[in-house]
């Protein structure tokens, strides 16, 4: 099957640079480390703030930080740089969807990411600091579910904002807006039930929980049976919405090329 | 087999024009200023199954436009056409996989990883037999162009020609019946043209695989194509056979002599030039023959190399706009 092999070849690409992903891993380690003693500072001798124990705290952190490394990708510089390079066009002459083909090579660095950096990350993190793990198999698997949702999720606003190219000479400054907003609102650093409440009213009508803060609670016991399946439930209509609005934004890039000369 | 056939083609694109200075720049915020640009305009072409097409041009002669219309990339506004059997941006993804494209300034391999698993994934994404990419791809493609030694090298770390050879290679991974070469030949030094050339014309020989080709080094297509179409502000402005274009175009041919001694040229009454020494050139208008010149040349002295010099592929596009006869 040509996207299975697709996502082998993007495999082998971060195989090529290996070498950068090596430091990645010390990186992650002092993160996680610098957070477990920042909230060891703020907990002082609390035992729980917001519902969540110091040693939930850490976990969520170290656990959004692997997932981050999966979900996380260029997609939407990549789009951006093949359309301005007039690369895209190229692309067209092969068998295969583009934007397809571009989802399944994020897949390919995202499945390297998470199995040469973040687990060898994780596992010496866990090591070192109080990281609580699940021990329930079904939490894993429910886990791992919401964080390939949560990949679709991120992959296709990338895109979006990639495509948005076609018809902005430069979305470079929306692009780190998105980028930004992804990070912050996503609930990469903070749980978002930390945050004001005028502000997560505003977070739920947005995509971006639905790429760290769901699965990051799913993943430290925070969301369980009911509630765990409500949180794919909605990353499965963000996927679908999203995934809408690609192809419909797809569909009228090409019609754009069609108009404007490749 | 027609391998492409065309009608009426016609391609136009929507530029918009920035007015100058920021209060033109605001003014184009509201009022965008639009002009229609015809690329392409009405081509009727038949290329059939087999043949090599020299496609020449200028720059924004529409060259490009058409090969883009004709490999799928983009819609014709006008007229009507079909490759290998099929309407090209309709029927896309089936379409793509009877065609071979090879574009000179852009790669179509994965640069960062080895040469054999671009080949490998291509493999895969044209649903090419385990079977037949052994039998036809590495014994057989790979094997001419000398692919073997570079099999587990990076694409970027490749010198330009041995790219050129894996591009080349790659185009041709899933057999396709059509060849589309768009400057195949741009920056390769001349051994690597040549084994290029010689490829092609045994690919061409063996699988009749039909090939069009554009260039700017016309030596391309004097060395490869005997039909030759070309174009000029979106118009086909030539169709025919080279032999065809050099009489009509060619003009006089030059008569170049190395003389064995020291002789005076002047003495036989025509017009020339010493190129060195004793070497000279004489022109030989197109009715005359080389048998009209000889006899005046012995009586001169003792000749020790004759050479007759064709009219070269850029001459001959020149006279033919000098003589206004671009409109055959």
């Amino acid at each position: 099957m040509a996207y299975v092999e697709m996502i082998r070849i993007r495999f082998l690409t971060m195989l090529a640079y290996r070498l950068n992903y090596f430091s990645g891993i010390f990186t992650y380690i002092i993160y996680t480390g610098g957070y477990y003693f920042l909230w060891s500072a703020v907990y002082a001798n609390r035992t729980s703030l917001g519902g969540m124990t110091a040693g939930a705290m850490t976990t969520y952190l170290a656990v959004s930080w692997m997932t981050r490394s999966f979900y996380f990708n260029n997609l939407d510089r990549e789009i951006a740089d093949e359309i301005k390079s007039g690369a895209v066009a190229i692309q067209l002459i092969r068998p295969y969807n583009y934007l397809a083909g571009k989802l399944v090579s994020a897949m390919g660095e995202g499945l390297f990411r998470l199995l040469f950096w973040m687990i060898p990350g994780m596992a010496v993190a866990a090591f070192l600091f109080p990281v609580e793990l699940p021990t329930s198999p079904a939490t894993y698997g429910l886990w791992a579910f919401a964080g390939l949702m949560a990949f679709l999720v991120n992959a296709l606003l990338n895109a979006v904002f990639g495509l948005l190219t076609f018809f902005l000479h430069n979305a470079q400054g929306l692009r780190w807006a998105k980028s930004l907003a992804t990070d912050l609102l996503s609930g990469l650093f903070l749980p978002l039930h930390f945050y004001p409440d005028w502000l997560q009213v505003i977070i739920r009508w947005l995509p971006f929980q639905t790429i760290s803060y769901l699965p990051n609670m799913i993943f430290t016991g925070g969301l369980r049976g009911h509630d765990a399946w409500a949180a794919i439930g909605l990353q499965a209509a963000w996927v679908v919405g999203l995934a809408a609005l690609t192809w419909r934004l797809w569909l009228r890039a090409r019609r754009y090329l069609v108009v404007q000369g490749g | 087999m027609r391998a492409i056939e065309t009608h009426d083609l016609t391609k136009t694109f929507m530029r918009t024009e920035s007015r100058p200075g920021l209060a033109g720049a605001l003014r184009d915020l509201f009022d965008r200023r639009q002009t229609t640009f015809v690329a392409v305009d009405g081509i009727n072409l038949t290329v059939d199954q087999g043949e090599i097409v020299g496609y020449i041009g200028a720059n924004g002669a529409g060259k490009s436009t058409t090969i883009k219309m004709l490999t799928g990339i983009l819609q014709p506004t006008a007229g009507t056409l079909n490759v290998n059997g099929f309407d090209p941006h309709r029927q896309r993804e089936r379409f793509v996989s009877t065609i071979g494209v090879v574009f000179g300034q852009r790669s179509q391999l994965w640069w960062d990883i080895a040469v054999q698993e671009s080949f490998r994934l291509l493999q895969r994404i044209y649903r090419v037999s385990d079977h037949d990419f052994k039998t036809h791809f590495i014994d057989g493609v790979a094997e001419v162009l000398e692919i073997g030694p570079l099999m587990a090298t990076p694409v970027r770390k490749l010198s330009l020609g041995q790219r050129m050879r894996c591009e080349m290679a790659a185009a041709l991974l899933h057999r396709p019946s059509l060849l589309f070469l768009d400057e195949p030949t741009i920056g390769l030094d001349v051994s690597v043209k040549l084994r290029i050339r010689e490829f092609l014309k045994e690919l061409n020989h063996r699988y009749e695989t039909t090939v069009l080709l554009t260039t700017h080094d016309l030596s391309d297509i004097e060395a490869l194509c005997r039909r030759v179409i070309m174009l000029d502000k979106g118009r086909i402005v030539y169709d025919g056979t080279l032999t065809d274009l050099r009489q009509r175009w060619a003009g006089d041919r030059t008569v170049r002599v190395v003389f064995g001694a020291d002789v005076d040229p002047g003495a036989i009454g025509r017009a020339c030039e010493r190129e060195e020494e004793t070497t000279f050139r004489f022109r030989l208008a197109d009715d005359e023959d080389l048998s009209d010149l000889l006899p005046a040349l012995v009586r001169l002295g003792p000749i020790r190399d004759i050479t007759v010099l064709e009219a070269g592929m850029e001459e001959i596009v020149r006279k033919m706009y000098e003589t206004g006869g671009a409109t055959a």
